[in-house]
């Protein structure tokens, strides 16, 4: 199981490297800005799910199990509100610069909605899954108690899933914010809610990862047209016939 | 400020803070009032125009002149801010390094996290005993206590000992510096770093040893250890290839704060930190400080101080070789693309005075314009110990959590960052361990006692948020 996990959190890295590559080096420091974010979002929903277990006494029981549920909802919720903290933020030092030196381009939103959903996708995914690596090196078997033996599989590929989302949530809802599209961000809300509300039923991972990947590819599509992509631009790019973008790759380099 | 205590004997300990400089920007060179001297050995982090690799000449430092003659102050704000992003960038990774190589050692070697009575090998007993003794001159106020208020009291007292002794060092240093005892100041930085790049490189190599039960007998050993310690002593305090010496000081930096996790105990070591920030806040900007006092008098001087405790990031960029030429003209033609590559960005510094830049002639190397101006940062040695100390304690401390690690390690960077940004707005020295160590040491105690008990929970539940 274990050289499998490793496998599948190779792939994973790799492919949160290569994001890291296309992105520029310039949005490093937003990068840690969203990841920070993203940390104080935890921060204040395990305030209060630590609270709201203090005030139930610490009993054992499914209230336990009802708390943490609250508490999921409650941080998706809080992570959501951050996310649109983050894009008020930038839109604030956006105009900032523009007011500075008007004739300055200054970044796309669309580049920022990449790196806000990197950002926070990165930092959800490392939070999740560190851990988890981190214990399955050390001497144990999966699921020894009864438990599933597919505990690592399936958290590589939710953590994948996971990080994936962010970003396509992040696309769409910025192009939400900038176009004042408000039911955007209902959609990328309940999708969030939909994908956490749906991790309560493991242990039956087959229907969770199943449908969490079919989210994952509808919101793909939707942040790809919302991003500007289009049927003949993908052809393009795929039959390496886009001679904008193989000009850009020559130029910067 | 960077004040070091640069131990010439195993006795004493390395104390390093860090401060930041003020930013100067692009230079332009019509405008050349307060030179600032740059290199405050104290954790000047300052963006400077260097006219030379020599670490003794003197550092022509430049502020932006809002008076030059058609240029708007929009632009010169947004170079600050454009040299900021790109500044901040060029000090996450050592930072990023420094912390990794510290946490890497943590949890991979035990030495660092035993405590000194529980050595496993008898080997290693004599090695660490004198450190410990050393360092328990220090913290003589043990925390074995059987109460929490005793051990908060002696951790209380352990720090105002601490911070005492590093005062006295830095009053120390600056009544050297005051007095030109430039020779015993060198002196005594040299014997640190032979102690830091020998001593302390001898002892981590074989506890990394003894961990991996690798064999490696003396002769070897000595021939690493001699080569490591004579290039690195080369490389800080001479010449050396850029990048050589920016690792060795990542490596002094990682070793001595492997140290102080090791020996510090405790609740010292998190009372310090935050006691170190506050010490740092009041040097650096209260008129009587220290450390304001040793970089106002390096700037009546126009010195540059102790070189070798402070990491420079510096890009070199020449002018009038052939290949810069073309985008260097377009930087005078053009002062904004923002466009422009990494390479000619260097040569950005150069903006819209074309009165006073003559324009550099294609292939003609041996015009007065080819100087190599470094517009780099600098960040004191101190900052890199202290910012790897609160990482590495949390990672050494509690349950081993990555998580705490991480939180701990984005609050420091982003400590950084704003620090960065405080810098190019204030334009003057800036103390840079406050902000980030205050995020660290909130965020260190908030992970670990509120978001670590409810991921531990999700993951066992493989719930994800």
């Amino acid at each position: 199981m274990s050289p499998l996990c490793f496998v599948k959190t190779f792939l994973h890295g790799a492919e949160v490297m290569q994001l890291h590559l296309v992105t520029l080096i310039q949005d490093r420091t937003k990068r840690i800005c969203n990841a920070f974010f993203w940390l104080v979002s935890l921060l204040f929903s395990s305030l209060f799910w630590f609270m709201a277990r203090t005030i139930t006494d610490n009993k054992d029981g499914p209230i336990q199990k009802y708390l943490l549920i609250l508490g999921v909802l409650v941080s998706v919720l809080v992570q959501e509100m951050f996310r649109f903290a983050y894009y008020k933020l930038l839109k604030k030092a956006n105009e900032g610069l523009r007011s500075i030196n008007p004739d300055e381009t200054a970044p796309s939103m669309r580049l920022l909605a990449y790196v806000s959903g990197l950002g926070f996708g990165i930092m959800s995914g490392v939070f999740s899954f560190v851990n988890t690596l981190s214990d399955s090196l050390g001497p144990g078997t999966v699921g020894i108690h009864g438990d599933s033996p597919q505990f690592f599989l399936n958290s590589a590929f939710m953590t994948l899933v996971i990080i994936l989302l962010h970003v396509f949530w992040g696309i769409i809802f910025f192009d939400g914010c900038e176009k004042k599209k408000w039911s955007a961000l209902l959609v990328v809300l309940l999708t969030h809610l939909l994908v956490s509300a749906l991790t309560f039923i493991s242990p039956h991972y087959g229907i969770n990862l199943v449908s969490t990947y079919i989210i994952v590819v509808l919101m793909g599509i939707w942040a790809f047209f919302v991003a500007g992509g289009s049927c003949r631009s993908l052809k393009l790019c795929l039959l390496c016939q886009d001679k904008d973008f193989l000009l850009f790759n020559q130029r910067s380099r | 400020m960077l004040t070091f205590m640069a131990s010439d004997s195993e006795e004493e300990v390395c104390d390093e803070r860090a401060s930041l400089m003020s930013a100067e920007s692009p230079p332009p060179r019509c405008c050349q009032e307060d030179r600032q001297g740059l290199e405050d050995g104290e954790g000047a982090d300052q963006w400077r125009g260097q006219d030379s690799e020599d670490d003794f000449d003197e550092d022509p430092d430049h502020y932006v002149c809002g008076g030059v003659p058609g240029q708007p102050s929009g632009l010169e704000e947004e170079l600050t801010l454009k040299y900021g992003a790109k500044h901040v960038i060029m000090l996450f990774v050592p930072v990023t390094l420094c912390m990794i190589v510290v946490v890497a050692t943590i949890k991979s070697v035990r030495f660092y996290t035993e405590k000194n009575g529980q050595l496993p090998y008898g080997a290693g007993r004599e090695q660490s005993v004198q450190p410990a003794v050393s360092l328990s001159i220090y913290t003589p106020f043990t925390e074995d206590t059987p109460s929490v208020g005793q051990r908060l009291l002696n951790s209380v007292l352990n720090t105002l000992i601490m911070i005492s002794v590093i005062v006295a060092m830095t009053i120390f240093l600056v009544v050297l510096y005051k007095y030109r005892c430039y020779k015993f100041i060198h002196g005594w930085l040299i014997m640190s770093s032979l102690m830091l790049l020998f001593l302390f490189t001898y002892i981590y190599l074989g506890e990394v040893l003894k961990t991996y039960n690798v064999a490696m007998d003396y002769p070897t050993l000595f021939l690493t250890v001699w080569n490591f310690g004579a290039v690195g002593m080369v490389c800080i305090h001479w010449k050396g290839p850029l990048v050589l010496q920016q690792a060795y000081l990542i490596m002094i930096s990682a070793l001595m704060a492997l140290v102080f996790i090791k020996y510090l105990p405790e609740w010292s070591a998190w009372v310090i930190l935050g006691a170190i920030s506050v010490y740092d806040l009041v040097a650096v900007l209260c008129p009587k400080g220290p450390l304001r006092m040793l970089v106002e008098t390096a700037q009546e001087r126009n010195e540059p101080i102790f070189p070798a405790l402070i990491y420079s990031s510096a890009m070199v960029w020449t002018v009038g070789m052939a290949k810069l030429d073309p985008s260097s003209q377009g930087a005078l033609q053009l002062p904004y693309d923002p466009e422009m590559e990494e390479d000619s960005y260097d040569s950005f510094g150069e903006p819209s005075y074309p009165e006073v830049f003559e324009p550099p002639l294609p292939g003609y190397p041996g015009d007065d314009l080819e100087e190599e101006e470094e517009r780099g940062v600098k960040l004191g040695l101190g900052d890199f110990i202290f910012y790897s100390v609160l990482v590495g304690k949390a990672a050494a401390t509690g349950s081993g959590d990555w998580n705490t690690t991480l939180a701990c390690f984005v609050a420091i960077l982003i400590g950084l960052c704003l620090t960065l940004l405080l810098l190019a707005v204030f334009k003057k020295a800036l103390p840079a361990l406050p902000i980030s160590i205050t995020f660290g040491l909130i965020f260190y105690f908030s992970t670990d006692n509120l978001v670590r008990p409810f991921m531990d929970t999700l993951a066992s539940h493989q719930l994800y948020i």
